[in-house]
């Protein structure tokens, strides 16, 4: 192999595995120099993991990384970034107090005499800097009031500063106006014709195409192709993206559908989602996809009242609700499982009893004294319902397998009567065992008349289980399928926002 | 429309920068002119020469305080370090009445320096919240206080006249205890502008982790800033003794709290990375004129106390508003993009 083809980066075998659950398998590719290189896949593909092993935050199981041909150990984020290797965050990592110069130039200040700072050159370094990219703000802006396209641009700054060899760029254009996407592309392909290589990272496949030379697609955590982007239309891109068959894994049962029990309309948070309208039914399993960042946790939130709405409606069981707080929602029969709450929502030296019972304790504690019995009984109907395996309610939670933990947490909400449940990530980095598991509880929710609306970033999960799927799109709902009418490709289509006939 | 919304963003933070001074310096005109008009030994020299010794102490103290809040870290010890280092060096007088001044003041600067670095490994190496570490040091600080006194006090009579001249000498009609303060702050203010040591203070108050990532020394820093307000409250104890002569263990009890009142008046962000001296100069001043008017007019305690959190209160509340109303625009500015991108989308 010659010098002018030998990649600047090389990745062999390289296997990475939290918990069991493989985040990277056997991922082996090569970036060539000067070129802008694309890494695609779904929620969850093992594009972070990859760029948290790349950026020295984190170490792979198994692997090698090569770097001009020799083998390369990046033991912490200081290595990398004496090897050239520097990534630019999605939330950009800037010091809101510091002018634009200082946040260019942040631990690095260049120094004139008695060590004191040299305030000239910093300006003129900086200003030359940004010069250079095109910026319409000056070195002594404060950051603080900078947007955030305008933070991403310093961030592309503060990278250049510390000559650069490998910039990594994840979603830069999530929070960007197609004109400023545009500049940021011409900024992009100025760095790779000086020679920088970017690893460009984004969900918008009109933008992979735009820019990218070479695009590589991962998907559960496997390495599934390299090739170069002209020879990638995008539905083949979507095809290698998703490209597995729905199995047995997610058992819906049918369920007897009845009347509308929810209805939004034209919900708006400004700058976050606008105009989101949909309807729930009685025993219906309702899906709500989107890639992270689209809205979906954002409107669920709002009408659970944590977060506030500008404007739109909510409409329980016919009445008007104003969601104002979660005490609010939970009296009108809804319910919100944030993600972090089933695995963090249990106080684990507790037992099962006292776990379910935490949520209505009020109800079981007339004139103040609670009544045992009561919280006893309570447990043990929800032991049955969702048929929790244990010794006795009185077993201590922290003895509990995962799937059963998070029945408990179930209970928990279940125990103040919701009649509409949100559900927000139920799966989310649990075994395939204790998924299956969740499923077939959600499943029986709804037979027994439940309305769920399923927050997930996992494909199979909301074509497997809804009824009924939602898509939204940087804060707008795109798309509403029917279950027959729902394919991995066209709920990716909808995410990603290509149209079908390209 | 974008730009607008953009520009609008930035000038209110280019204005926030700024607010915060003007809107002391208007404070400060308001508050002489009220008690100028109540009280007609206000505007008098030696009224204005008072407010001068006491704004002294606390400002030199602040000044350290800053430091450390800058670090999103707050030091309460600085009134048990003060008291403490008062005592020393007013002991130090009484059994070697020739030492030179300034070299028993060095003296409380070291002892002040030792436990301003026993709050900073607190805090950076054993990773204790600075606020628990140093309330945990408060109490140890003036516990060793309260040891080494043993429940005596040394009274002016048997202080030198070489000491006692400091608080009481003017030279230029500007008492000596704040010509200190005037080059302790300058200083101050030097170090923040120009020492890149100090300039990382900003930066890992502004966003620790981001600092970590640019490859800052938090650690050393952290420590640091402890260290020059650990030396800084030592001086401070040294001058507290020459103003308040007759020194015990209860010497600039609660002291800590007027340190940081006009830190906080001042615009120094308790959650770190942003304040300057020039505010913390003149939040010292508000709160110690309107302390200096009110015992002239003989208005109660309780009003004095009750004013000193009311400018707290206002204060904080002029910077959430300002956040606030940078948020929304921020906000606003996001749902424009984004209508623009599906506007682009759906044509």
């Amino acid at each position: 192999m010659s010098a002018e083809t030998a990649p600047l980066l090389e990745l062999r075998g390289i296997t990475k595995t939290y918990g069991g659950v493989h985040a990277l398998s056997d991922v082996s590719f090569g970036i060539q120099p000067r070129t802008v290189h694309a890494l695609v896949g779904e929620n969850g593909a093992g594009k972070s993991t990859l760029v948290k092993i790349l950026t020295g935050v984190i170490q792979p199981d198994e692997g090698t990384l090569l770097i001009d041909g020799e083998v390369r150990r990046i033991a912490d984020p200081q290595t990398a970034h004496k090897l050239g290797i520097v990534a630019m965050y999605q939330e950009p990592t800037v010091f809101q107090d510091l002018s634009v110069a200082e946040n260019v130039f942040a631990g690095r200040h260049p120094r004139s005499g008695l060590r004191t700072v040299a305030w000239r050159q910093l300006r003129s370094d900086a200003s030359r800097i940004l010069d250079e990219l095109g910026v319409d703000f000056g070195p002594d802006t404060p950051v603080r009031g900078l947007g955030v396209a305008d933070r991403q641009l310093l961030e592309i700054a503060k990278a250049l500063t510390s000559s650069a060899r490998l910039l990594i760029m994840d979603e830069p254009t999530a929070a960007l106006s197609p004109h400023e996407s545009d500049n940021l592309f011409a900024t992009v392909r100025r760095l790779r014709d000086r020679g920088v290589v970017i690893v460009f990272i984004s969900h918008r496949l009109e933008e992979v195409t735009a820019i990218a030379d070479t695009v590589t697609v991962l998907r559960d955590g496997g390495h599934v192709a390299t090739r170069p982007a002209g020879e990638l239309p995008h539905d083949e891109i979507i095809r290698l993206m998703v490209g597995r068959s729905l199995d047995a894994l997610f058992p819906k049962e049918p369920a007897e559908i009845g009347d509308v029990v929810f209805k939004a309309e034209g919900l708006t948070r400004r700058g976050v989602f606008s105009d989101v309208s949909f309807e729930l039914r009685r025993g219906e399993i309702v899906g709500l996809a989107g890639f992270v960042g689209s809205g979906r946790t954002e409107v669920a939130q709002a009408i659970f009242g944590i977060d506030s709405l500008d404007s739109g409606t909510v409409a329980i069981e016919g009445r008007r609700f104003r969601p104002r707080s979660p005490r609010a929602a939970l009296r009108r029969g809804l319910a919100y499982l944030p993600e972090d709450r089933l695995n963090q929502g249990l106080v684990q030296p507790m037992s099962i009893a006292q776990n379910t019972s935490m949520a209505v304790l009020p109800a079981l504690t007339p004139g103040g004294v609670l009544r045992p019995r009561r919280e006893r009984a309570l447990a043990r109907r929800f032991m049955e319902q969702l048929r929790i395996r244990a010794t006795s309610i009185a077993q201590v939670v922290r003895s509990l397998s995962g799937g059963n933990q998070q029945k408990v947490v179930l209970s928990k909400w279940l125990a103040a009567n919701p009649r509409i449940l949100i559900l927000d990530e139920p799966t989310h980095g649990v075994d395939v065992g204790t998924k299956a598991e969740v499923h077939r509880t959600i499943s029986g929710l709804a037979a027994q008349g439940l309305t769920i609306l399923l927050i997930s970033s996992e494909l199979l999960e909301i074509l497997g289980m809804s009824d009924r799927i939602l898509v939204m799109r940087e804060g707008r709902l795109v798309a509403e399928l029917s279950r027959e009418e729902a394919t991995q490709e066209r709920v990716i289509q909808a995410a990603a926002g290509v149209s079908e006939a390209a | 429309m974008i730009g607008g919304g953009r520009m609008s963003a930035r000038n209110i933070s280019a204005a926030a920068f700024r607010m915060r001074e003007i809107g002391l310096v208007i404070g400060l005109a308001v508050t002489i002119a009220f008690f100028a008009a109540r009280a007609s030994n206000f505007l008098t020299v030696g009224n204005w020469q008072g407010i001068a010794q006491n704004v002294a102490i606390v400002l030199v103290v602040a000044v350290g305080e800053t430091m450390v809040i800058l670090t999103r870290n707050i030091d309460l010890s600085v009134g048990s370090i003060v008291g403490l280092s008062a005592y020393l060096s007013a002991a130090t007088f009484v059994h070697h009445s020739n030492f030179p001044l300034p070299v028993v003041a060095l003296v409380a600067i070291a002892v002040g320096l030792g436990l301003g670095i026993v709050n900073g490994l607190l805090v950076a190496v054993a990773r204790i919240p600075a606020i628990i570490a140093t309330l945990a040091t408060l109490g140890i600080y003036r516990g060793i206080d309260v040891r080494i006194t043993g429940g005596k006090n040394i009274t002016a009579y048997q202080l030198p006249d070489s000491f006692l001249n400091l608080a009481s000498s003017k030279p230029l009609g500007v008492p000596a205890l704040a010509w200190i303060a005037i080059a302790i702050t300058v200083l101050g203010a030097l170090v923040l502008r120009w020492a890149p040591w100090a300039r990382d203070f900003y930066a890992i108050g502004s966003n620790p982790d981001a600092a970590r990532f640019a490859g800052i020394p938090a650690v050393r820093r952290v420590i640091t800033a402890f260290a020059v307000c650990g030396a800084l409250a030592g001086l401070g104890g040294f001058m507290f003794a020459a103003r308040f002569p007759t020194v015990d263990a209860v010497a600039a009890k609660n002291f800590e709290l007027d340190v940081i009142t006009a830190a906080v008046i001042g615009g120094v962000n308790v959650f770190g990375g942003a304040g300057t001296i020039l505010g913390v100069v003149l939040g010292a001043l508000l709160v110690e004129t309107i302390q200096s008017g009110f015992t002239l007019l003989r208005i109660s305690e309780f009003w004095r106390l009750f004013f000193n959190g009311f400018a707290i209160v206002v204060a904080v509340t002029i910077d959430a508003l300002v956040t606030r109303r940078l948020q929304t625009a921020l906000r606003r500015r996001r749902a424009e993009i984004l209508a623009a991108r599906h506007l682009e989308a759906g044509s």
